[in-house]
């Protein structure tokens, strides 16, 4: 579930409470994001993917985590971590291009892996 | 809340926008329709996409290892009702539609060999894509704006009005037709990228006449870490299962073993390196619960448990035709809120073959949606006139007085004890099923008359009350049908059926509100003859 708003991080552009898929994030009067209904947060991390500044944390926990840190979390390198793995920056696409999910199919059992090895069109 | 509400008028009307709700839009937009494409989250981020990295299954033109392989694997695991042919025609039109996206520019990886390979789809990335491709298509989006209701005219579908969660302005959209793509329903169990799957579409399509098949296959657990929701199952053809002593468990035993409350640990022990960095460069979102919770699953045994996905990577749903079009004039369906019993019969339908469900179901209604309006509705300038009927119920319009104990959580809480416990529905018995039914159908009433947003509603309260009649309009659909097949296929178990029987390869269809029904359909002939 999402657990930090970095307000010192956070330049107050509203993209991620325009992404989030269920509302969990609205922005107050100064245009910074709040929490307003966290039991909706569906940890799809995509707020995270979606923010140019790596202001936010979402936990891996489905459930509220007790155990977040944000100063633990800055020194162990993990805000930001989720859209660096996948190598979007700045709230936009990248990284698909070196995508390696062809690996995964190819060991399915043959002839199924076989086939995905040489599935290129 | 606002009181203004927002007049459109469009040849299509396409309701969700998940892949397959974009694949229509775009495809009616091909077609010269004018669209408008209503979204309850956004479009881009919300449903079981965008959080993934989805499997695409595809032909290659001339490649009869490729061809055949792909649609015979499918065929076991379907136990009936698959119709090869219609595998092909499906995995074909994909086919012809990722060429389009290579035209748009989608940046596909390249294996090593330096084979471009278009067998994944990562979520967000494709998601964020194909939005782009709808704005420069010119189609009228509308985010964060859920139907709430269909309107029709004559019987005929004729657009939708609904909500702007943000402002609480309304919207109606006067519509040719219109092409439900809601996505499946979860029951909010907690898996990521269903939350706000509630089978809004199917009871929207329901109040119109429309009818569902297969809603028996619904029986889709998944497996995650104890305390994560993601579901990604390509990781355990890698994995090992125990139990907490060490003691191995085969994975097909898993999941009897968590519905008898064992503990079980899984371990990926099976990966070599070289397919250990194709799963953690593939799918970061699995490996992100690891890496910020510590332990490394390639080495360490960590605890899963199931989750319900429901009819989300199932295969029962809205029943439809060859050209995706429902029982109801007009009204059109795709994706996830569609069965999908001749494409994966009997078995789960995620990733792989759903995912080239919604590109080539979305093409399909799009098309179809928009020769529909252009024949029978006489276009958009014809629309605004015409006389049209709201006919959402449940959650909207209660029947009686409004009961402000029967809230959306309450009502929602309530679906989810008969639907989610493990031990009650992973093997569901006759009699476990007509108590649930018994309830439900009380809870139907109660909700029909008495569910409304209380005074002073916020826009969210709106909106969770019509999910929560959704939600057990939904389940009253899949226990019924679960009660008529009394035998074990695929993703349907009975405790009490544990065997295949022949003599029930057939569908089952089902419909209805107040009352539910259920009514054996013949399976097509060519799944017959498999």
């Amino acid at each position: 579930m999402i657990e930090l708003i970095l307000s010192e991080r956070c330049i107050a552009c509203g993209t991620c409470a325009k992404v989030c898929p269920d509302d969990v994030l609205r922005t107050d009067a100064a245009g910074e994001p709040v929490i307003a209904h966290k039991e909706d947060c569906q940890t799809c991390y995509l707020c995270e993917l979606f923010c140019p500044v790596d202001a936010l944390y979402v936990s891996p926990r489905t459930a509220p985590d007790p155990t977040v840190d944000a100063a633990a979390l800055i020194a162990a390198g993990l805000i930001g971590s989720y859209r660096r793995e996948l190598g979007w920056a700045r709230g936009r696409p990248g990284g698909t291009e070196t995508d390696l999910s062809y690996r995964m199919h190819e060991a399915f059992t043959e002839p199924f892996g076989e086939i995905w090895k040489r599935s290129g069109i | 809340m606002s009181e203004s509400t927002l007049h459109l008028t469009a040849d299509v009307l396409v309701i969700g926008g998940g892949p397959a709700g974009c694949w229509a839009a775009l495809a009616a937009r091909r077609a010269g329709a004018s669209v408008v494409l209503a979204e309850k989250g956004y479009v881009g981020t919300s449903g079981a996409t965008p959080p993934a990295n989805t499997t695409l299954f595809y032909t290659v033109p001339g490649d009869r290892l490729q061809n055949d392989g792909m649609v015979d694997h499918r065929v076991a695991p379907a136990k009936g009702f698959i119709v090869r042919d219609f595998v092909r025609r499906v995995y074909d039109e994909t086919t012809v539609n990722t060429e389009l996206m290579t035209r748009w520019g989608y940046p596909w990886p390249r294996n090593e060999t330096g084979k471009t390979f278009r067998g994944n789809l990562r979520g967000p990335d494709y998601m964020i894509f194909l939005r782009k491709r709808l704005l420069a298509e010119g189609v009228r989006i509308l985010d964060h704006s859920p139907a709430l209701e269909l309107l029709t005219a004559d019987g005929v579908a004729a657009g939708a009005a609904g909500i702007t969660r943000r402002t609480g302005d309304r919207w109606e959209v006067r519509a040719g037709a219109v092409v439900v793509a809601t996505g499946g329903c979860a029951f909010r169990s907690g898996v990521v990228g269903t939350h706000n799957l509630t089978g809004d579409g199917y009871l929207l399509a329901a109040e119109a006449g429309a009818r569902f098949s297969g809603m028996e296959f619904s029986g889709q657990w998944a497996l995650a870490p104890a305390e994560g929701g993601l579901t990604k199952g390509i990781i355990y053809f890698s994995g090992s299962f125990s139990d907490a002593d060490g003691t191995p468990i085969p994975h097909p035993a898993v999941p009897d073993a968590l519905a008898a409350g064992r503990s079980v640990h899984a371990v990926l022990d099976r990966a070599d390196p070289y397919l250990e960095d194709g799963y953690r460069k593939g799918q970061p979102n699995i490996f992100v619960y690891f890496h910020r919770l510590g332990g490394n699953p390639f080495k360490d045994r960590y605890p899963v448990r199931l989750l319900y996905e429901g009819t989300v990577r199932a295969a029962g749903g809205l029943d439809v035709d060859e050209r995706c079009a429902t029982s109801v004039p007009g009204l059109y369906a795709v994706g996830d809120a569609t069965t999908r019993e001749k494409l994966t019969g009997a078995a789960m339908s995620g990733g792989g073959p759903a995912v080239a469900w919604c590109i080539a179901s979305g093409t399909w209604a799009g098309q179809a949606a928009t020769a529909f309006a252009r024949q029978f509705a006489a276009g958009a300038a014809g629309l605004a006139g015409r006389p049209v009927q709201p006919i959402g119920g449940a959650g909207l319009r209660p029947a009686a007085k409004p009961d402000p104990e029967r809230t959306a959580e309450a009502v929602t809480r309530a679906v989810q004890q008969e639907i989610l416990p493990l031990d009650r529905n992973y093997r569901r018995t006759g009699a476990g099923i007509a108590a649930a039914l018994e309830r439900l159908d009380g809870l139907w009433e109660a909700a029909r008359d008495g569910l409304a947003p209380p005074a002073g509603a916020t826009p969210r309260d709106v909106v969770r009350a019509r999910e929560a009649a959704a939600l057990v309009a939904t389940a009253r659909w899949i226990l019924a049908s679960a009660g008529q097949r009394t035998e074990t296929r695929g993703l349907h178990r009975r405790a009490d059926f544990p065997g295949l029987d022949p003599a029930q390869h057939h569908h089952l269809l089902s419909g209805g509100l107040d009352r539910v029904w259920v009514r054996r359909a013949d399976p097509h002939e060519e799944a017959v003859a498999a």
